[in-house]
C-alpha cells in the first residue's frame, strides 16, 4: 500500500442554504477542494451521501457530481453509510489511492436537507434505524440516543448539565468558525431550559437540520511531495468497523463497539496511541454521542466522558480538545458531508490555518464518523508531514 | 410505511415469534439466517417469554407524522426473560411514574396507521406487569 | 351419547381508563348528580387510542385459551360481535385468528347487532359445536363503544372484550338450552357512513329492551319449565345500572342472585361485552351444580337467552387466568374529558 496524502479541501458554509441546490453544494466544494489542491484533473471520486433520494427525489448523484464539475468520463462512486457516508467516501478514496489504482482523487460529502418538510426530513433520518423493529414503533433518533443516555446516567452518574456543557463547548468553538450554521454562544441553562425532545435530551442536546457539502482531495504522499501548494497531511490510519443495526441488540447500551473498534484499527495503522492525538472531531450528533465517543477512543477512562467538557480536558485549550469546528452541533450536521467536513477541521489545524480556533502544535489528529445510533463508524488519524 | 411489507413481517409484530439458534441459544427477534453470535444456521422457532423488564427508556415528545397524536409517549429497550431483546412502546404509564428495570409483559396493541383511511397495524407494546 | 357442549375456556379484558358520570356531566354543564343517580352509574371504562375492538379482543380471546389450556389449532370457527369493528370491510376476526395462533383451517366472521353481537356468537359457535362441524370455536364479545359529543350516551358508552371457547372436552358450564327472539324494531341506529349513533330516546326502554329481554327470558323459562328460583344467578344486559335491576326484579330474582353479573355501574354499558362480561364474573365466583341464567339485548332488536349449568371443573379453569374482580382491582387512570376527548378521536389535529 501506498502512502496517501490529503493535499486540498474546501467546504460550502453549513446552515439552511435555501439558494442552493444539491447540485450546486456539490460543485462549490469539489471545487474549493480542487483550487486547493492545484490539481488540473481527478481520477476518480467518491460522494458521500445518506439519503438525496429521500430529500431531493435524486439517486445517480456520483454521476452528477463528476458531470457538473466538469470532471470528464471518471469513475464516480456513490457511497452511504447512515450519517458515517462522508467518512466512508474518505476512506473509499484512500483504498483507491493506496492500492496504486488512481493518484488524484477527490472524496466529498454532502446532504441538502431544507427542501423537504420537517416530518419527511425526520423520517428520513429514521431509514438509519431498523425500519421494522425500531422506527416501527415511533422511536425517532433522538429517542434512541435519549435511551443511551439514560442507560449511561443510571451507570455512571452522568447528569444533564454534563451534557449541556457539551453544547456549550461546541457553540464556543462554532462561534469562531465562518462556515459554521450557528455562531452564537450558549449556556447551561439555555440547553436545560429548551424544549424536551426525547427525555433526557433537549433540543438543544441535538445536532440540526443542514445543508452543506465538503470535499478533500487525496493522492499518494510522494506525489504530494512535489507537487502541493500546502503543506500536506498524510492519512496515517484508517479504521472502519460496523455494529448490529438496531440499538436493543446490543449487549451494553452505554457503549458504541463499532466505534472502539474502528479507533483501534486506525491507530494501530498509525502506529499511535490516544494520548498522542492533538485534536479530534468526534461525531456528536447528540451530547450524549460525543461523550460515548470519547470513551471508546480511550481518550477519558470508560463511563467518565460526561465530565471531559465540564471540566475543560476536551475545551479548545484543554488537554485533549473534540471538536474544535464547532461539532455537529454548532457546525451543523448535513448528514453525508459531516466526515469531509471533520477531514476539512483537521486539516485546516495541522496546517495552522485554524485562526481563532487554532490549537497549538497541532500536529496529529484524528476524525471520528459515525452512522446509525452506531451500527458503523469511521475513524481516520492525520498527520502533518 | 409500506402495508405489504408490514404482512411480511405477522408472525413477528402478532405471534412475537422468535428465532432460537440451536447452536448457541441466542434469541433472535426478528428471526435471521444467521447467528451474529455463533454463526450458526439452524434455528428453532418459538414465541418468545412473556414477562420482562425495562433496560432503558425514553419519552418521546417530538414525533414523527404517524404518532404525532400519541405524545408523549414511551419507548424502552426491553429484555424479556427468556434474554430475548426488543424495542417497544411502553403504554399505560404516565412518563413521570417509569422506572429502569420495570417489570412489564406485552400486551397487543395498534401500533400505527396510515391516517384515517390506511390499513391499522398492530403488534404488542410493554405494560407495566 | 355425546358429552354436553359448553364453555371450555373463558377470559375478560378490561382498560386501564376510566372517565367518571360526574367529569362527562361537567364538561356539558349538566347536573352531575342527576345523571349519576339515574344512570346508576359511576364512571366507564374507556379504550386508550392505542386500544380498539381487535386488540380487547385478541388479549380476552388469549385469556380464554390459556384458561382453557385450548390448542388453538383446534379452534374451527371465531366470532367475534362488536357495534365497533376498526373497518366496515376487512374482519376483525382474521386479525385475531393469526394473533392467537389457529390453523388457516378455520371459518371465521364479524358480527353486528347492536350490544347483543357477543351473545350471538356464542350462540352460533355452540349451534356448530353441537352439530358435530368444529371440535371448538372461539365466541367473543368486544367493543370500544363511541357516543356523540353532547349526548347522554357518552355516559355509558365504555370499553371491554369477553371470549368463550366452546367445546365438548374440559367443559366448566354446559349450555343447556339458548333461544334468540328477533324483531325490527328502530330503537338505536348507526348509518353507514355515520360516526356515532343515533336512538330513540325513551323509545330504546319499554318497546326496545324490556319487551325483548322479558318475552326472551320467560319463553325460555316456559320452555326449560324451570322457574326464577332454580338459577344461582342472572345476568341480563345492562346499558346502564337500572335497566338490568329493573328486569330482573320484574322476572322475579332477587338482587342476590344479580349481583355477580352486574358491572354496569363501576364499567359502563360495554355493549357487545357487556352481558359476556356479567357471565365472565358470574363464572369467577360460581359453584358446581349451580345454574346460570342470561339474557342480552341488542338493539334493531332483540335478545339471546341461555341456561348454563356449572361443572365441577370451574375452580381448576377459572384458577388459570386472572378473575373480572382481579382485573378490576388493578390501579386505573381517571381521564378528564379533554383527554378522554383526544383517545376517542372526537377531537384531533386538523391535518389528523
Amino acid at each position: 500500500m501506498r502512502d496517501v496524502a490529503i493535499i486540498g479541501i474546501g467546504m460550502t458554509r453549513f446552515g439552511e442554504l435555501w439558494e442552493k441546490s444539491l447540485r450546486d453544494l456539490m460543485v462549490e466544494a469539489g471545487l474549493k477542494a480542487i483550487a486547493d489542491a492545484g490539481v488540473d484533473h481527478v481520477d476518480s471520486m467518491y460522494v458521500g451521501c445518506m439519503s438525496s433520494g429521500l430529500f431531493a427525489e435524486q439517486e445517480h448523484l456520483a454521476s452528477l457530481a463528476s458531470d457538473f464539475l466538469g470532471l470528464g468520463p471518471i469513475p464516480a462512486t456513490r457511497v452511504e453509510s447512515a450519517c458515517a457516508s462522508g467518512g466512508l467516501a474518505v476512506r473509499s478514496a484512500f483504498i483507491e489511492v493506496a492500492s496504486g489504482l488512481s493518484d488524484v482523487v477527490l472524496a466529498m460529502g454532502v446532504e441538502k436537507m431544507t427542501d423537504v418538510a420537517g416530518d419527511v426530513c425526520t423520517a428520513a433520518l429514521a431509514t438509519a434505524a431498523d425500519q421494522d423493529y425500531e422506527a416501527f414503533h415511533g422511536v425517532t433518533f433522538p429517542g434512541l440516543y435519549a435511551m443511551i443516555a439514560r442507560a449511561h446516567m443510571e451507570r455512571y452518574g452522568t447528569t444533564s448539565e454534563q451534557l449541556a456543557a457539551i453544547a456549550v463547548k461546541n457553540h464556543a468553538n462554532g462561534a469562531l468558525n465562518p462556515l459554521a450554521q450557528f455562531r452564537n454562544r450558549i449556556t447551561v441553562e439555555d440547553v436545560l431550559d429548551s424544549m424536551m425532545v426525547a427525555d433526557p435530551l433537549h433540543i438543544l442536546d441535538c445536532s440540526p437540520v443542514t445543508d452543506g457539502a465538503a470535499a478533500a482531495i487525496l493522492c499518494p504522499l510522494e506525489l504530494a511531495k512535489k507537487m502541493a501548494k500546502k503543506a500536506p497531511v498524510r492519512i496515517a490510519g484508517v479504521g472502519h468497523a460496523t455494529d448490529s443495526l438496531a440499538l436493543y441488540r446490543r449487549a451494553d447500551l452505554t457503549r458504541l463497539p463499532a466505534v472502539e473498534r474502528s479507533g483501534q484499527i486506525a491507530l494501530k495503522m498509525a502506529k499511535r496511541k490516544p494520548a498522542d492525538i492533538h485534536l479530534a472531531e468526534v461525531h456528536d450528533c447528540f451530547t450524549i454521542a460525543e461523550v460515548c465517543a470519547i470513551e471508546e477512543l480511550g481518550f477519558v477512562p470508560r463511563g467518565q466522558g460526561g465530565d471531559a467538557a465540564r471540566s475543560g480536558l476536551t475545551a479548545r485549550d484543554g488537554r485533549s480538545p473534540v471538536n474544535t469546528s464547532g461539532g455537529l452541533k454548532s457546525k451543523g450536521h448535513p448528514v453525508g458531508a459531516t466526515g469531509v467536513a471533520q477531514i476539512n477541521e483537521v486539516v485546516t489545524q495541522l496546517r495552522g490555518e485554524a485562526g481563532e480556533r487554532q490549537v497549538r502544535n497541532a500536529r496529529i489528529g484524528l476524525t471520528q464518523n459515525m452512522g446509525g445510533s452506531g451500527g458503523s463508524s469511521v475513524v481516520h488519524v492525520l498527520e502533518l508531514i | 410505511m409500506s402495508t405489504v411489507r408490514v404482512w411480511r413481517e405477522r408472525r413477528q409484530r402478532l405471534l412475537n415469534e422468535v428465532a432460537r439458534c440451536k447452536g448457541c441459544g441466542k434469541m433472535h427477534f426478528p428471526p435471521r439466517q444467521v447467528c451474529d453470535g455463533c454463526r450458526g444456521r439452524e434455528f428453532e422457532m418459538k414465541p418468545m417469554a412473556q414477562s420482562g423488564k425495562v433496560l432503558t427508556y425514553s419519552v418521546i415528545r417530538v414525533a414523527p407524522p404517524a404518532f404525532a397524536q400519541e405524545v408523549p409517549y414511551v419507548v424502552a429497550v426491553i429484555e424479556m426473560e427468556d434474554t430475548t431483546r426488543l424495542t417497544a412502546q411502553v403504554a399505560d404509564v404516565a412518563p413521570e411514574d417509569m422506572k429502569m428495570g420495570m417489570k412489564v409483559r406485552l400486551e397487543f396493541r395498534k401500533i400505527r396507521s396510515e391516517g384515517r383511511t390506511g390499513v391499522i397495524v398492530y403488534a404488542h407494546k410493554a405494560v407495566p406487569a | 351419547m355425546k358429552d354436553p357442549v359448553g364453555i371450555v375456556g373463558y377470559g375478560a379484558y378490561i382498560p386501564r381508563y376510566r372517565i367518571k358520570t360526574s367529569e362527562v356531566a361537567r364538561a356539558w354543564g349538566w347536573e352531575a348528580e342527576i345523571y349519576r343517580k339515574g344512570l346508576g352509574m359511576e364512571e366507564k371504562s374507556v379504550a386508550a387510542r392505542d386500544q380498539d375492538c381487535i386488540t380487547l379482543a385478541v388479549e380476552a380471546a388469549r385469556r380464554a385459551i390459556r384458561r382453557g389450556a385450548t390448542d388453538p389449532a383446534k379452534i374451527g370457527a371465531i366470532y367475534i360481535g362488536s357495534e365497533s369493528h376498526p373497518y366496515a370491510v376487512k374482519p376483525s376476526s382474521t386479525v385475531v385468528s393469526e394473533a392467537i395462533g389457529t390453523t388457516r383451517w378455520i371459518h371465521t366472521a364479524d358480527l353486528e347487532f347492536a350490544c347483543k353481537a357477543g351473545t350471538e356468537a356464542m350462540y352460533l359457535c355452540s349451534r356448530l359445536v353441537e352439530a358435530g362441524a368444529v371440535e371448538c370455536a372461539l365466541a367473543i364479545g368486544s367493543d370500544t363503544a363511541q357516543g356523540a359529543p353532547g349526548d347522554p350516551l357518552e355516559f355509558a358508552t365504555a370499553a371491554g372484550a369477553a371470549a368463550f371457547i366452546f367445546g365438548r372436552e374440559g367443559v366448566v358450564a354446559t349450555m343447556d338450552a339458548s333461544l334468540a327472539y328477533t324483531t325490527d324494531t328502530p330503537d338505536f341506529w348507526r348509518r353507514e357512513e355515520e360516526r356515532f349513533p343515533r336512538h330513540g330516546g325513551r323509545f330504546t326502554g319499554e318497546p326496545g329492551y324490556f319487551h325483548h329481554t322479558m318475552t326472551a327470558a320467560r319463553k325460555l323459562l316456559e320452555q326449560t319449565g324451570m322457574k326464577v328460583g332454580d338459577f344461582a344467578h342472572a345476568i341480563f344486559h345492562q346499558p346502564n345500572g337500572k335497566f338490568p335491576v329493573r328486569a330482573g326484579q320484574l322476572l322475579g330474582f332477587s338482587k342476590e342472585q344479580c349481583r355477580a353479573g352486574l358491572l354496569s355501574p363501576r364499567i359502563g354499558n360495554v355493549y357487545s361485552g357487556a352481558s359476556p362480561l356479567g357471565l365472565c364474573a358470574v363464572l369467577d365466583v360460581a359453584k358446581p351444580g349451580q345454574k346460570i341464567f342470561m339474557v342480552s339485548y341488542g338493539s334493531g332488536a332483540g335478545s339471546d337467552a341461555f341456561v348454563f349449568t356449572v361443572t365441577g371443573l370451574i375452580a381448576e379453569v377459572r384458577g388459570r387466568g386472572p378473575t373480572v374482580e382481579e382485573i378490576l382491582a388493578k390501579p386505573t387512570v381517571q381521564l378528564d374529558y379533554t383527554r378522554y376527548a383526544r383517545f376517542r378521536s372526537k377531537i384531533a389535529r386538523e391535518e389528523d
